[in-house]
């Protein structure tokens, strides 16, 4: 079973962490993923930048920029990678747009990925009826999740077909917006995670976008099996390095 | 072959709809409506009038004498740049509109570059009422600052793109983000024909009143309806769509695109896509495009900011790899020259991207006895300050 699922059957809410590799520094990505695993984090997304993110808000969008000013680039990603399953244990899957691992080839970005004991991908720009005709019998041979997007428009029938397609879980976003944004959760979002649950989904889902505090995670996480959080991560390591992960995690449960 | 967009959204290998989830709901309702509504009577009715009272269509196609003299061969300008707002830009933005009101939009947004897009935007939402919001980038908010004070004259908001490089490609992921932001009441009216599935059909099929109006203006003139050759620059593609469109499966009418050489293909200063691209992703759409080898999309160059573009629309994308067009690329000092030529020769000032197609007519031969129309997309009004750096006036 994919490191993924295993960790979906705990008992527990399951607490994530989105960072962009190379981000504050070149060289940070391991030490920030095993100071999240020790501090107790459930899940990692591991975010590969690109020069377009269509999807991010500034926050985002800033630390891509860094990383890619840093060098940060797929070849590296896998070489600063290849050893990280000598010391992290917990499920790790790498966020990015789908442009790179085209470059990369995507049969070859998924080999890689398995070789290193990376569990899955989320492609936000790799739409889910291209991914079944085209890429799905590629993730199936390398044991690949493959994660997708709902969003408080997506009809019920298209959360059906997604959920069909999919794997592992579903990523629900939180509002109709890029990531970033910290308005909090009112009545609307409730709603919204009150009528997903009900679909009674095969499987589990994962709120992202606007989590930001141990509030909003336990609003998003009332229905939820789980949440992402990204932006205000990324802003945590801007305002402390990578030096006080632990207590960034602590605050949030 | 069909050059033509098929049922799932391709030219060949080309086009698609690769869109975060977010836009899904909105590029799908476009892509179930368009042809439903541009195909009704009323909407053909109003788009037709709008573009003979308000934009002043048709646009003459003239016969260039002297140009024609100087080249040996028989040339034909169409005449885009005396269009209302002075660029082909407005007759999609007048087809657009028209979708977005049937829609139910209250809020329109746009991208621009130089500025004509955003302009022409501006005009059909102050002409039909609507809340107007233009992204460009804050360094061609500097370079275009008449653009600028155009649009906020008619009413529309003007966002700068603080991202990226702050110039059209960045503008482009702007309105994007925007869009996912308001999915409910907004419709994102792309200039060119890029971006996902249904845009470059759509801006294509708005477009195409170019080579419909070619065809019936050569007959009175030639008595035959198709020329030659048909020359179009390309930035993102729709002024060279809608001038090939009706040709497209015509194979004695010889297709010919000119991209923006900038300083030289390999200058590392060049929006040549067609010479440097690869396939890839970008605003939603699969094309040519120039990026480094690890896939990160590159900054491009030209001197005229509405070929500044690192993509082509996945038509001229398609054309480019079947050979059905012949790509060429010229250089900032070409086009300036060709410009200024033009003024010289026939009392036409053009705009900088429409000189780059002026330009071929130095790098590729015609027979005396060929009929080659070329698509003047714009008036150079917006380009004063350009030629008059490049040549010191
Ligand atoms: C006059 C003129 N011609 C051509 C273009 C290039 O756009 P397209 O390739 O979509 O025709 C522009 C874009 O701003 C323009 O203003």
């Amino acid at each position: 079973m994919n490191r993924i699922e295993q960790k979906l059957q705990e008992d527990k809410k399951i607490l994530s962490i989105y960072f962009s590799a190379g981000y504050p520094n070149l060289n940070d990505t391991v030490q920030i993923i095993q100071d999240l695993e020790k501090s107790g984090i459930d899940m990692i997304e591991i975010g590969l930048p690109f020069s377009d993110p269509l999807a991010d808000g500034p926050t985002i969008q800033a630390s891509s920029t860094t990383a890619l000013e840093n060098g940060m680039g797929s070849e590296i990603l896998f070489e600063q990678l290849k050893d990280i399953r000598k010391t992290v244990s917990i499920p790790l899957v790498i966020m990015g747009y789908f442009n790179p691992m085209l470059q990369y080839g995507v049969e070859a970005f998924c080999a890689k990925c398995a070789e290193i004991g990376i569990d899955g991908l989320i492609i936000p720009d790799l739409p889910v009826d291209v991914y079944a005709d085209e890429y799905k019998a590629t993730f199936d041979k390398y044991g690949l999740i493959n994660v997708f997007l709902i969003t408080p428009q997506t009809s019920d029938e298209r959360i059906r077909f997604i959920d069909s397609v999919s794997n592992g879980f579903i990523y629900m976003v939180s509002s109709a917006s890029v990531t970033g944004s910290s308005a909090g959760f009112g009545s609307t979002q409730e709603d919204y995670f009150k009528r997903i649950a009900d679909l009674n989904l095969k499987n589990p889902q994962i709120v992202g976008f606007g989590i930001n505090n141990a509030e909003t995670f336990k609003q998003a996480t009332q229905y939820a099996k789980g949440a992402i959080i990204g932006s205000a991560f990324i802003t945590h390591l801007k305002e402390n390095g990578s030096s006080k992960i632990a207590d960034f995690v602590k605050a949030i449960r | 072959m069909s050059y033509n967009v098929d049922e799932k959204g391709y030219y060949g290998q080309f086009g698609g709809a690769y869109i975060p989830e977010m836009l899904y709901p909105n590029v799908e309702e476009l892509r179930q409506q368009y042809l439903k509504i541009t195909a009704e009577p009323e909407f053909k009715a109003e788009f037709d009038q709008l573009l003979k009272d308000y934009v002043g269509r048709p646009s003459p196609l003239y016969f260039a004498k002297r140009l024609s003299e100087k080249y040996n061969t028989k040339i034909y300008l169409k005449r885009e740049d005396l269009n209302h707002t002075g660029a082909h830009k407005i007759n999609n933005t007048i087809g657009q509109i028209l979708v977005a009101k049937k829609l139910g939009k209250k809020r329109i947004i746009a991208e621009t570059g130089a500025g004509q897009h955003g302009v022409a935007t501006a005009t059909v939402c102050a002409l039909m009422g609507l809340e107007c919001i233009v992204y460009m980038g804050e360094i061609d908010i500097q370079r275009q600052a008449p653009n600028v004070a155009r649009m906020k004259m008619l009413g529309a908001t003007v966002r700068a793109a603080l991202s990226g490089s702050r110039t059209l490609k960045d503008a482009t992921n702007e309105a994007i983000r925007d869009w996912i932001n308001n999915p409910v009441d907004t419709h994102y009216i792309i200039g060119s024909a890029i971006g996902p599935h249904p845009y470059p059909d759509m801006v294509t099929r708005f477009q195409s009143v170019i080579s419909e109006e070619i065809k019936w203006q050569l007959k009175e003139k030639e008595g035959r309806e198709n020329p030659d050759y048909v020359i179009a620059c390309i930035g993102g593609g729709s002024n060279a769509a809608g001038t090939y469109y009706h040709f497209l499966h015509e194979p004695e009418v010889g297709i010919i695109a000119v991209e923006a050489a900038g300083k030289g293909i390999h200058s590392g200063h060049s929006a040549a896509t067609s010479k440097l691209g690869k396939v890839g992703i970008i605003h939603g759409c699969k094309t040519l495009l120039m990026q480094t080898p690890d896939g990160q999309i590159t900054e491009p160059y030209s001197i005229s900011a509405g070929l500044d573009y690192p993509g082509v629309g996945p038509m001229h994308a398609h054309l480019a790899e079947t050979g059905r067009a012949e790509f060429f690329s010229v250089t900032d000092d070409d086009a300036m020259k060709a410009g200024l030529e033009l003024c010289k020769l026939e009392g036409i000032i053009p705009a900088i991207e429409s000189s780059h197609a002026l330009a071929v007519l130095n790098d590729k031969k015609f027979k005396p006895e060929d009929v080659v129309v070329i698509s003047l997309s714009g008036r150079g009004d917006k380009d004063l300050n350009t030629y008059i750096d490049h040549f010191n006036f």
